[in-house]
């Protein structure tokens, strides 16, 4: 059995919280480096897909999830990250450049949704974002001069120093590399009195009012940082595709970014990326397992989103935690072992607490 | 003269494809009012019901309204499962959770009706197809008017309902405020999945009427995005108010396809939408509610 | 000289008064307690000065500041903290973290450093825990410090609300009903904070109160509302004994049974 035993209040604002995590977290940044040594490049380029739409759930998250403001329409921000990086590189602009400029365009867009949406909560806010994705699409459809609307747009080359990045491995280790870079930020904002603002916001507006914490500013904060994060997913989801159509980015789209949020585990960053690899994992293994299943239900058309709506269902029902909850209740098990709590991780009884009085 | 005709032609339309709107609008609010739950799965309930009354009218061989009735009563016995199988066990859970439940049903009830019957656009004979009437000088289809008639209809009925009747007076009790309904002896959890019955009877409702003016197909649940521009217009907690919205936002979508170049028409529900949030969220009709801390 | 000051302040909801021309003042130092049957608009005085509701008459006087259309979220920089009747803590959170977030109004680090949690982050969030820590030991709550706030019981959810008030570093502490919800033990407890609270912190405490029991252990003075009126200003004693309170509380006089 496991137990931390503190002795400085460092240790609690700390990153990682005991030598064990250090260590696994070690390995696991090895492991993340050398890969593309050692797997194929099919691997390779799913992995920068996972990496790619992690950072996205990463933003959403630090929304939905630590903010407690939904947003449905996060496939806009992606879009705008990536056309913002395409249309600049075209101009012959670096990379090195045109990525930090998409991230902070759409960060930018993200705080003009958020400043008039200031007064919205729950339901609204979602069919706000919902609508605002939706025009922020046929913006990207209608704007031909600059998105080439559904003739498509291709996407030059990104260089890193010289080095052309656009195959699997070079879109595995820039994605990689901002994945890092926003886990860095949003552990930091959570260390700090920005993350507890937000996570007042979530719990209790009126209370988080008296403790002086304006809404206005860091409800805005919040907007700003998830769509400049997603921002930067988009530009590298531009290389990942190489060729940007205005219907990529639709309401699909969004709604996988909020299963990322929902299925990973609300309020977690772990979530966030166990989301991001479920996701992107499922068509693969349904595309795997296709043949197999019992009853032609292989055969079936429309079989992939039935088994994604299957599976959200499931996981709100069974598991609201998300997988993030899964992953605690293990550890804690691995920990506690031999004693199991079983008490603990029995779902309680809750009761309908009333969303139109926050 | 010929304008004026025009702009009627048009009026008529968008309050045809208005009510349709509203119908579904009005199954959100209805929901909504009883159990703060958004039912994003609504318009693909719509859906349902549709093939439901096709498959009972052009296949089994019923007549239209026997046809139309009954799937309503299928389309609501339906819903009423899915309240008490499904959506009860998400209770006490935050408002997001029944967002993305519901988004996850509607895509399960689109490939169940695709599996089912297919992704082509289908439909059935009713009395309105092709037929029209002619009324100060203007031919007007039948198919428009049933819409507007049928829905008009409805309201009348379900205000009859709720006001005289007592399950309707019971419904709106537990709706306000589920602790005291259940004091006064109301079976609060059976009457919510009542609600969701009717709730999704009107829905089918919505979808027989949508049939002669546009085919089932398993996508036409994504009319429900621009149902939700209804109740925001309406304010959410009103009834008359969905069909109001309802109303002006497919008004406005047909002078926005008449006026304005190609493309746009699409996009004037959402912006209809978001410069109602913006102005005026709580609707035309709805009142503003605040904490008592 | 009065730390805080209301004048005629109101506030009608409808065709309800439910603050009505209301004027009081607070000396520093002191405990003014409030005291009213139900609806009398006690909680809807702190409303109006944590500025959640606007007074639709009158000022609202802080150390000198007139802070009448101040923004909400600026009074705790100001020196005024609250509880709430229903406790309003943020029940997704652990204690420490509720208590940390009342440290918010002192936070003066600006938003790059954060995000790059710079060593000057790092000093202010070591420094904002040594004060919470000093809180945590003044109430006693240290074994539930990393407990979410969701699993804790009513009685201490309410010290961990005082905790989280007095985290701000107050002048001057809104207490709604500190002793509802409390067990004999956990009222005397609470009394006995209170009055630590105004000697040995200075803090200076406005309270609204049922308990009478507890009004006259602590309070220096009292004022009684009712129908969101003023009827009575002064000692405990005075107010208590006072015939306008009296029939407020108990009903008017009773016809004799002939």
């Amino acid at each position: 059995m496991r137990r931390l035993f503190r002795t400085d209040y460092r240790q609690d604002i700390t990153l990682f919280r005991s030598n064990g995590d250090r260590f696994w977290y070690a390995v696991l940044a090895v492991l993340m480096i050398a890969a593309p040594a050692v797997l194929g490049e099919f691997y390779i380029g799913e992995l920068g897909g996972l990496f790619i739409f992690a950072i996205a759930g990463v933003g959403l998250m630090l929304l939905v999830g630590y903010t407690g403001l939904i947003s449905l329409g996060h496939a806009a921000f992606l879009g705008i990250g990536a056309y913002v990086n395409a249309v600049l590189l075209k101009q012959d602009v670096s990379f090195l450049i045109t990525l930090p400029i998409a991230g902070l365009f759409t960060g930018l867009c993200g705080a003009a949704i958020g400043r008039p949406t200031l007064r919205m909560s729950g339901l609204y806010l979602a069919i706000a974002t919902l609508a605002f994705g939706s025009i922020v699409g046929t913006v990207f459809q209608k704007w031909e001069s600059v998105t080439g609307g559904f003739d498509g747009f291709p996407v030059p080359t990104p260089y890193f120093f010289g080095l052309a990045l656009d195959n699997a491995t070079g879109i595995y280790y820039a994605s990689l590399a901002v994945l890092v870079f926003v886990l860095l930020i949003a552990a930091n904002m959570l260390r700090s009195p920005v993350g507890r603002a937000m996570v007042a916001i979530r719990d209790s507006e009126v209370s988080a009012q008296s403790m002086g914490i304006n809404l206005a500013r860091y409800k805005t904060l919040a907007f700003a940082v998830s769509a400049g994060m997603t921002g930067l997913a988009g530009a590298l989801f531009a290389h990942y595709v190489r060729y940007l159509a205005p219907d990529a980015f639709d309401v699909l789209l969004s709604v996988q970014f909020i299963t990322i949020v929902f299925v990973g585990g609300l309020g977690s960053l772990r979530g966030a990326i166990l989301g991001a690899a479920f996701v992107r994992l499922l068509p693969q293994f349904i595309a795997i397992v296709r043949d197999d299943l019992p009853f032609g239900i292989g055969r079936l058309p429309g079989l992939e989103p039935s088994l994604f709506g299957l599976v959200l269902v499931l996981v709100i029902l069974f598991q609201p935690q998300g997988l993030n909850g899964m992953w605690l209740k293990f550890t804690a098990w691995f920990q506690e072992f031999p004693f199991k709590r079983q008490a603990s991780y029995r779902r309680q009884k809750s009761y309908a607490r009333s969303e139109r009085l926050r | 003269m010929e304008d004026a005709a025009r702009l009627l032609q048009l009026a008529i339309n968008g309050a045809a494809s208005g009510c349709i709107y509203g119908l579904i609008a009005l199954g959100f609010v209805l929901i909504y009012k009883a159990t703060e739950m958004v039912n994003f799965a609504q318009g693909d309930i719509m859906m349902l019901g549709g093939f439901i009354a096709y498959a009972l009218i052009a296949k089994v061989g019923l007549p239209y309204w026997a046809g139309a009735l009954l799937a309503m009563m299928i389309t609501a016995a339906f819903g009423y499962v899915l309240d008490a199988v499904v959506l009860r066990r998400v209770i006490g859970q935050p408002q997001f959770a029944v967002v993305m439940l519901t988004l996850g049903l509607g895509f399960i009830f689109r490939a169940g009706a695709g599996i089912t019957w297919g992704y082509d656009s289908v439909g059935f004979a009713t009395p309105f197809t092709n037929k029209t009437v002619k009324v100060a000088g203007m031919v007007l289809g039948q198919d428009n008017l049933s819409i507007i008639v049928g829905t008009v209809l409805l309201c009348v009925v379900l205000y009859l309902f709720f006001s005289k009747t007592r399950l309707g007076v019971a419904m709106q009790a537990a709706s306000q405020n589920q602790l005291a309904a259940y004091y006064m002896g109301i079976p609060v959890r059976r009457i919510f999945s009542l609600i969701w019955a009717i709730s999704a009877a009107v829905a089918c409702l919505a979808g027989v009427l949508l049939s002669p003016v546009s085919m089932i197909d398993v996508n036409m649940g994504s009319l429900g995005i621009k149902a939700f521009a209804a109740a925001v217009i309406g304010g959410f907690g009103s009834i008359p108010g969905c069909l109001v919205g309802g109303v002006i936002v497919g008004i406005v979508e047909q002078f926005a396809g008449y006026k304005l170049p190609t493309g746009f028409q699409e996009v004037t529900s959402n912006v209809v939408l978001l410069l109602m949030l913006l102005v005026r969220p709580q609707g035309l009709f709805a009142e503003r509610m605040g904490k008592r801390v | 000289m009065s730390l805080f000051q209301a004048e005629d302040i109101s506030v009608r909801f409808g065709g309800i008064r439910a603050v009505d021309s209301v004027s009081f003042h607070v000396n520093p130092g002191e405990v003014f307690c409030i005291i009213g049957p139900n609806g009398a608009g006690k909680t809807t005085i702190f409303n109006l000065i944590s500025r959640i509701y606007n007074s639709t008459s009158g000022k609202l006087i802080f150390d000198g500041q007139d802070f009448t259309h101040m923004p909400p979220d600026r009074i705790a920089g100001m020196g005024i903290a609250r509880t709430f009747q229903n406790i309003e803590l943020f029940p997704n959170a652990t204690l420490l973290q509720n208590l940390l977030i009342g440290r918010h109004c002192h936070a003066r680090v600006g938003l790059l450093s954060q995000l790059a949690f710079l060593p000057s982050v790092r000093r202010a969030e070591l420094q904002h825990r040594e004060k919470v820590e000093d809180v945590i030991g003044f109430l006693g709550l240290q074994r539930y410090r990393d407990t979410l706030i969701a699993n804790l019981p009513y009685g201490v959810r309410k010290v961990v609300e005082l905790g989280r008030a007095l985290c701000t570093e107050p002048k001057l502490l809104l207490l709604d009903e500190p002793s509802s919800g409390l067990n004999v033990e956990e009222t005397e407890g609470m009394g006995f904070w209170i009055e630590d609270i105004k000697k040995d912190l200075g803090i200076t405490v406005i309270m609204v109160e049922h308990d009478m029991a507890l009004v006259n252990q602590v309070s220096d003075r009292v004022m009684a509302l009712n129908y969101g009126r003023v009827l009575a200003m002064g000692s405990p004693a005075e107010v208590q004994s006072h015939p306008e309170v009296i029939k407020a509380y108990l009903g008017g006089e009773m016809e004799s049974a002939a």
